[in-house]
C-alpha cells in the first residue's frame, strides 16, 4: 500500500501540546519536513523560545537547547559560532523576538549570523494567557488592552519584516502565513529558503509566520483562520522583504 | 628587606604610564618583586595621571602607595597633591620647568630638573619623563643604568621603533643632568 | 623557570584563558576589565578563536549559554553592574547544568556607582544574584599570577562540576601589573557526552534545559545538583594562611584587601600582636575549615573588605559565631589603608570589636 501522508521524521511521536487549532503544529511539522527533505537532522541544533512554543525541545529530534526568553538569537549565536558546521535555527513568537528579545532579533540580522529565525506572529502573548503582543493590532482586544489596543497610550504594533529588512545585514527576510493550503505551502518554501541559506552560509534568514490565536483571540480556529485574512494579513502583507542574493542576480 | 615605592604623577600624556613602566620592567630585570598600578578611568583623559610603582626584595603586599619612598611630580597639582606624603628621608624628583615653587620640608631630597625644557631642547619633546627617570637611576644603585637599553627596547613597541634611540638619549640625558 | 613577563591583571585572565583552551569570548565594554575584552579581539582571530563584540550584557550570556550547551570552553567578562545584567544568563546557566568561566572585575555601586575597585559584589557573587537555587564557584585573585591561574582553575572547575566559575576581581587588581610565568598550567578536560554537537543519526537528541513543569521532576534535579555542590564543598576550599601559627587575632580579606591586611598584619607583628592573615580565595566554598579552626584558637577576627561588611556574615555563620568579628572597611572605590586595617588591630587586641 502507498503511504501518503505520515509524520516527518525530524518530529517526535508525541502528542502536542498546543490547543485545539492552534497552527503550531502546521508550522513545526514545515520544520519538520524541511529538515527531513534537506537531511539535516544530524546535525541540526534547535532553539526553543520562552512562550507557547517553550516546549518545542520534546518536540523536535535533532539536538536542541531552551532559550532564555528573548534571547534565543544570542543564544543560537553562541552555538552557531561554537559549531559553524551545523544548521542552527531559533523558533520564536512575537512577544520573545519582538518584545523582550527585540535587541537580539535585530543584532543577529545586522550581523548576518548564520541561523535560521522561524518568528511565529499570533498578534498576542499565548502561555500567559492572551496579553497584549508588540504585534496586537490597533484596537485589538487582549487581556491587557480590554478595551482594544490604544495606539495613542501603548503605541503600535512593530512590523518586524519591514523593520529588519531596513538593514544592510540579514540575507533573507520573509513573511507568509498558513491560514490556508496556498499559504502552508508557500511557507514551506520560505522555510526551506531558510535553512537552504544557512546551508550555503549565505547568513541570516527569518520566516515570519502570520499565525493565529484561536483560545486568546476567543474565535473557533475557522474564525481565527478568516480573521487572519481579513485583519493580519492586510497589516502584516506576505511577501519577500529582502532576499540579498535574489536582488544580487536580478542586477 | 628593601623595598622602594615610587609614585609618578602627572598629566594625562606626559608618559607618566610609561615610565612606571620602564622602573617595573628594569626591576623585574634586577630580579625584585615589583608591582605597577596605575590610576585609570576618565580622569585619564587629560585630567592627572598617577602610577604607583613598587620595587621590592621581598613579596610585594600592596600594591597601592600611601607614603612613597620616591615621587615624581610632573605638574603642579601633582607635587601639591602628594608633597607631604612622602617619608622623611625620601626623595622628590621635579620637573622645574613645569613647577616654579619650591618644596617647602627638609626632611626629604629634591631634585629640580627642567626635563620638560630639556626635551624641548633636544627634540625629543614628549621624553621630559625618561629624562627625570634617567637621574633617578642615577641616584639608585640597586636599579643602576645597565641594560636599560634592553628595556627600553622592550617596551617601545615595533610600530614606534623610532622612539627607541630617543628615550635612551632622554635617559642619559638624565643621567648627565648635573 | 618559565620565563617572569610583566602583566597587566585582565590581560593575564585573557591570556590564562586561551592557554586553557578557550577559544570563544563574549562580551560588552565596560570599566575597569576592557582590556579582557580588547586582548581576546586581538587574539582569537590569529588562533581560529571567536571573539564577538554582543549588543549587551544580556546577549552576551546568553551567547555564552549557547556555546556552554554545545560544549566548547567559553567566557565573558563584565564589571559590577554588567554582571547585574548577567544573572539572567547565569541562573539559566546553572539550572541547564552546563560549564562556563565569567569574571567581574569589581567597580563600585549600588546602580551605575564608580569606576575604581571594590569588592562590593560577594553577595551577589557568592549568594546568587540570579534566580533560583544555585551556587557558583567564586575565585577570588589577589595577585596578577592568580589571575591567571585561577582563570586555569575555573575553567576545569566549571568542566568538573558543570557549573560557572566566576573570577571576583576588583578594579586594582585588572588594573595592575604585576611579574607572571605560565609555567603551570596544568589543563584539565573533560568528556561532554550531553553537548549539543547534532545527533548525527546515532544518538538520541540531546536537550539542554531548565524548565522543569513538574514539581517532582524539578525537586530532583535542584537535589541533583546540589549533591554536586557538596562535593564542591567537600574537594574544592582553597584559602591561604599567612602568621597564623600563634596567632590570637585572625584578620579575615581576600582579594586585594588581603594585599593590604597583609601589610597591616607584618607591622602589626613589629608591634608585638600576634596577628595573622586568612586569605579565602574561594568564597564560594568559603574555607571552613580554616575559619573553624582558627576560631578555635584566636581571640577574634577582622575582616577587611571594599564594601560595607558582606563576607563578615559568612565568618560569622561559618564559625557559628564563636569569636567577635569586626570590620574595617571603606567602600565606594576607597581602599583602606595599611594604617587602617593596623589600627583595626590594635582595636580587637583591646577587645574593642
Amino acid at each position: 500500500m502507498a503511504v501518503v501522508f505520515e509524520k516527518p521524521k525530524a518530529l517526535a511521536d508525541i502528542p502536542l501540546h498546543y490547543c485545539p487549532g492552534c497552527p503550531h503544529g502546521i508550522i513545526h511539522r514545515l520544520v519538520a519536513e524541511v529538515i527531513d527533505e534537506l537531511g539535516i537532522e544530524g546535525r541540526t541544533i534547535g532553539v526553543a523560545p520562552v512562550g507557547c512554543a517553550v516546549m518545542a525541545y520534546d518536540y523536535f529530534t535533532c539536538d536542541m537547547i531552551e532559550a532564555a526568553h528573548g534571547r534565543a538569537p544570542a543564544t543560537a549565536t553562541g552555538i552557531k559560532r561554537s559549531r559553524p558546521e551545523n544548521v542552527v535555527f531559533t523558533y520564536q513568537g512575537d512577544g520573545d523576538l519582538a518584545s523582550i528579545g527585540m535587541a537580539e532579533t535585530v543584532h543577529a540580522a545586522a550581523r548576518n549570523e548564520n541561523i535560521t529565525v522561524i518568528f511565529v506572529n499570533n498578534a498576542i502573548y499565548g502561555m500567559t494567557g492572551g496579553q497584549m503582543a508588540p504585534t496586537s493590532l490597533p484596537g485589538q482586544v487582549t487581556q491587557t488592552s480590554p478595551y482594544g489596543r490604544d495606539v495613542n497610550h501603548c503605541g503600535w504594533p512593530i512590523k518586524v519584516c519591514e523593520m529588519l529588512a531596513t538593514l544592510e545585514g540579514p540575507e533573507y527576510i520573509t513573511r507568509v502565513a498558513v491560514n490556508n493550503v496556498k499559504n502552508v505551502k508557500n511557507a514551506k518554501k520560505a522555510i526551506k529558503k531558510a535553512f537552504e541559506n544557512q546551508i550555503a552560509g549565505k547568513g541570516f534568514s527569518l520566516v515570519e509566520v502570520v499565525s493565529a490565536c484561536p483560545t486568546n483571540w476567543g474565535m473557533t480556529p475557522q474564525k481565527a483562520l478568516e480573521w487572519v485574512e481579513s485583519d493580519m494579513l492586510p497589516y502584516y502583507p506576505i511577501g519577500v522583504y529582502k532576499d540579498r542574493t535574489a536582488a544580487k542576480e536580478a542586477e | 628587606m628593601k623595598t622602594t615605592q615610587i609614585l609618578i604623577a602627572g598629566f594625562g600624556g606626559q608618559g607618566i604610564l610609561f615610565a612606571g613602566k620602564f622602573l617595573a620592567y628594569k626591576g623585574l630585570m634586577e630580579d625584585m618583586q615589583v608591582s605597577w598600578l596605575p590610576s585609570y578611568g576618565p580622569e585619564m583623559r587629560g585630567g592627572t595621571a598617577n602610577c604607583n610603582v613598587i620595587l621590592s626584595d621581598t613579596p610585594v603586599g600592596s600594591p597601592i602607595i600611601t607614603a612613597p619612598d620616591v615621587l615624581i611630580a610632573m605638574n603642579l597639582p601633582s607635587l601639591q597633591k602628594y608633597v607631604d606624603t612622602v617619608v622623611p628621608g625620601g626623595q622628590i624628583y621635579v620637573d622645574s620647568a613645569l613647577i616654579d615653587v619650591k618644596v617647602e620640608r627638609s626632611d626629604v631630597e629634591v631634585f629640580y630638573i627642567p626635563a620638560t625644557q630639556m626635551a624641548k631642547d633636544n627634540e625629543i619633546a614628549t621624553l621630559a619623563n625618561m629624562i627625570i627617570v634617567g637621574h633617578l637611576l642615577q641616584n639608585h644603585p640597586e636599579l643602576s643604568f645597565d641594560g636599560t637599553d634592553a628595556v627600553v627596547e622592550k617596551l617601545v613597541p615595533p610600530k614606534k621603533a623610532a622612539l627607541v634611540e630617543l628615550n635612551k638619549k632622554a635617559l642619559a640625558l638624565g643621567k648627565e643632568y648635573k | 623557570m618559565a620565563e617572569r613577563v610583566l602583566m597587566k591583571g585582565n590581560e593575564a585572565i585573557a591570556e590564562a584563558a586561551i592557554r586553557a583552551g578557550c577559544r570563544h569570548y563574549f562580551g560588552y565594554p565596560i570599566t575597569p576589565q576592557t582590556e579582557i575584552a580588547a586582548y581576546m579581539a586581538k587574539k582569537m582571530p590569529k588562533i581560529g578563536g571567536v571573539f564577538l563584540q554582543a549588543e549587551s550584557e544580556i546577549a552576551s550570556i546568553n551567547m555564552v549559554y549557547g556555546a556552554a550547551a554545545a560544549g566548547v570552553r567559553v567566557m565573558t567578562s563584565s564589571s559590577s553592574p554588567g554582571i547585574s545584567l548577567k544573572a539572567e544568563g547565569l541562573s539559566y546557566i546553572a539550572g541547564s547544568d552546563v560549564p562556563a568561566l565569567v569574571v567581574n572585575v569589581q567597580r563600585g555601586g549600588p546602580g551605575l556607582g564608580g569606576i575604581q575597585p571594590s569588592q562590593s559584589d560577594y553577595f551577589q557573587a557568592t549568594k546568587g544574584g540570579g534566580h533560583g537555587d544555585y551556587r557558583m564557584i567564586v575565585l577570588a585573585p589577589a595577585s596578577v599570577q592568580e589571575m591567571a591561574s585561577l582563570t586555569i582553575k575555573g575553567f576545569n572547575l566549571a568542566d568538573k562540576y558543570l557549573m560557572t566559575s566566576m573570577i571576583l576581581a576588583d578594579g586594582t587588581i585588572g588594573q595592575m601589573m604585576e611579574p607572571i610565568s605560565f609555567e603551570d598550567a596544568e589543563v584539565e578536560t573533560y568528556e561532554k557526552p550531553w553537548a549539543l554537537t547534532g545527533t548525527k543519526g546515532k544518538r538520541e537528541h540531546n536537550v539542554v534545559n531548565s524548565l522543569y513543569l513538574k514539581p517532582d521532576e524539578l525537586e530532583v534535579k535542584n537535589f541533583q545538583r546540589y549533591e554536586r555542590y557538596k562535593l564542591v564543598e567537600e574537594n574544592e576550599p582553597m584559602w591561604e594562611e599567612f602568621m597564623m601559627e600563634d596567632a590570637e587575632y585572625c584578620v579575615v580579606a581576600f582579594g586585594i584587601a588581603s594585599r593590604v591586611a597583609k601589610n597591616a598584619v607584618v607591622a602589626a607583628r613589629n608591634e608585638g600582636i600576634k596577628v595573622g592573615l586568612i586569605r579565602p580565595i574561594t568564597l564560594w566554598p568559603f574555607p571552613k575549615k580554616a575559619l573553624e579552626a582558627a576560631a578555635d584558637k584566636v581571640k577574634g577576627f577582622i575582616s577587611v573588605e571594599l564594601n560595607m561588611g558582606q563576607m563578615i556574615e559568612d565568618i560569622r555563620l561559618y564559625t557559628g559565631c564563636k569569636r567577635p568579628v569586626a570590620l574595617c572597611n571603606r567602600c565606594g572605590g576607597m581602599i583602606p589603608s595599611p594604617d587602617e586595617v593596623l589600627e583595626a588591630i590594635r582595636k580587637a587586641q583591646k577587645g574593642e570589636f
